[in-house]
């Protein structure tokens, strides 16, 4: 049954294997889910192709008549038996199929929730029109981990997202491991997810937010326990000082632009939380939430003017010479 | 009959798009020149002619996004910290008729870029000119110069203070002739 379907899901569904398909599972909870969609895919395909073959029947029956009403026809108890007969049977078969869906989705409601108890690691996210900010908390202030749009987990181990939402509703969403959940303003909804094998997944946010909802996604990296404790302890660490004049200078160019409003860099005097932690940029994947590849070349771009590439996002553009523009970059290439 | 349904409603349908597009937003003001407060003249005492540099207030004020985007910025770089939601506390009152460096937008402005003293820091090179524009024309709603329209009607968090869209209309001495005070004879 298994591999048939997925044979068959696949004539459906071009985009099965990937980064981003709940047909896809990458965890226990996304698997549980897959189940009761393929029980109810399957169920109801049948239902449909029966229903659709026999009005099709009916309608090829009624044409044979043409136009003319048939002749009345004389009662046939025996007939009419028949007949309530295999409608009180379609019926019963509706019933239960209706029901076998019923228990599934129950059961895997409760399969989804059952990980929440045995969560060992809590993650807070936050979303922001249009980006997510994430924060690994630790009772020891200065070991408190903040990034963005890119969630590390350690595989194999359930995880509590912790989320809430900074301005309107948003909702989190990474298909191949779990369902959704909202985000809401003042209010904490958790979520807890597990993992199964290292490796990356593409999420999105799954309630439309404003302009940029498109350009609003984010990265699940699951890494083995000991990656993940080197790449948390790593990331709590201050950004390095600057080695070179060019840096150095780049560094003052942040400093003294707009930049400082917004971002922080952990180490130096911006230290303001409008926009995502820069501390770390040069170790994410991309930038703008997903919308870019974090290349020296995307960057620049992106710093220039933010509003040509995500339009209405919350950046101003930043014109400066280049030469303030180069050391920049050379400085937040830095942030490893 | 048929021929009226059809007029109308495309009438409807034309007054439909048109109504769609209520204002304008700014997303991308180009690059920013030289910042211009230095222009501004805090007093009408000046040394020879005025040069009246050119003020993009008029573009901000008159969008209802643009002033949100102010109320936001208000907070998101703190000036919510010492002047409250307009009410005052470590700086003055922005809701109030009493502007000690002047009510004029572009006074407004350059109080922002400029800085002034006893604690208010100098935001130049901080915040680019539109955004100093969006922060100036939300200002001036906290004291209701704004029309009803354009001002914000609601927070995003729990209010403080009247909507800024409700607030009494205040009459600062530079803008308004005052009502004369009459002495009383001794």
């Amino acid at each position: 049954m298994g591999a048939i379907s997925q044979l068959a899901m696949l004539l459906f569904a071009p985009g099965f294997h990937g980064k981003q398909t709940a047909l896809s599972p990458a965890g226990p909870q996304a698997r549980t889910i897959e189940h009761t969609f393929l029980l109810i895919f399957w169920i109801t395909a049948v239902v449909y192709v029966i229903v659709i073959a026999v009005l099709a029947i009916g309608v090829w029956r009624a044409r044979i008549h043409g136009n003319e009403l048939p002749p009345p026809q004389p009662a046939n108890p025996v007939h009419d038996r028949i007949v309530a007969r295999i409608v009180a049977g379609a019926l019963g078969v509706s019933i239960v199929l209706l029901f076998i869906m019923l228990v599934s989705s129950y059961r895997t409601s409760h399969a989804t929730a059952a990980l929440a108890a045995s969560s060992a690691l809590t993650i807070n996210v936050y979303g922001h029109q249009w980006w997510w900010e994430v924060e690994y908390p630790n009772k020891e202030p200065y070991k408190i981990v903040h990034t963005a749009n890119e969630i590390h987990v350690p595989a194999g181990v359930p995880v509590t997202i912790h989320a809430t939402s900074r301005d309107v509703i948003h909702s989190f969403w990474a298909p191949n491991i779990h369902g959704k959940k909202d985000l809401l303003p003042g209010y904490f909804n958790d979520l807890t997810l597990e993992v199964d094998q290292p490796g990356n997944w593409r999420g999105q946010c799954a309630e439309f937010c404003g302009e940029q909802h498109a350009h609003m996604s984010f990265e699940i990296v699951a890494q083995s326990p000991q990656d993940f404790q080197r790449w948390l302890s790593a990331q709590a660490l201050s950004a390095p000082g600057p080695t070179t004049p060019q840096i150095a200078h780049g560094e003052q160019v942040f400093l003294s632009h707009p930049c400082v409003m917004c971002h922080t860099i952990g180490g130096t005097t911006a230290n303001s939380r409008v926009g995502p932690d820069l501390t770390h940029l040069a170790s994410r994947s991309t930038i703008a939430a997903g919308t870019l590849p974090n290349t020296i070349g995307n960057l620049a771009g992106w710093i220039s003017n933010p509003q040509s590439i995500k339009p209405g996002c919350r950046m101003p553009p930043n014109p400066m010479s280049s030469t303030d523009l180069n050391d920049l970059l050379a400085y937040l290439e830095t942030l490893r | 009959m048929r021929r009226h349904l059809l007029i109308l409603s495309s009438i409807a349908a034309v007054l439909t798009v048109a109504g769609c597009k209520r204002e304008h937003r700014v997303f991308d003001p180009g690059a920013t020149g030289a910042q211009v407060a230095n222009g501004v003249q805090l007093t009408d005492v000046h040394v020879g002619q005025v040069a009246h540099p050119p003020s993009a207030y008029s573009q901000y004020s008159d969008s209802a996004y643009a002033v949100g985007e102010g109320k936001r910025l208000y907070s998101a770089y703190n000036c919510v910290g010492c002047h409250a939601n307009g009410g005052g506390g470590i700086g003055p009152p922005l809701m109030d008729a009493v502007w000690i460096y002047g009510s004029k937008p572009e006074q407004i402005f350059s109080t922002i870029v400029q800085g002034r003293p006893n604690g208010m820091p100098s935001f130049a090179g901080k915040i680019p000119d539109y955004q100093v524009w969006e922060l100036v024309a939300y200002v001036r709603s906290m004291s209701g110069q704004l029309p009803s329209d354009i001002a914000p009607s609601r927070s995003d968090t729990m209010p403080t203070r009247n909507a800024e869209q409700a607030t009494k209309k205040e009459h600062p001495s530079d803008e308004y002739q005052q009502p004369v005070q009459q002495e009383k004879s001794r």
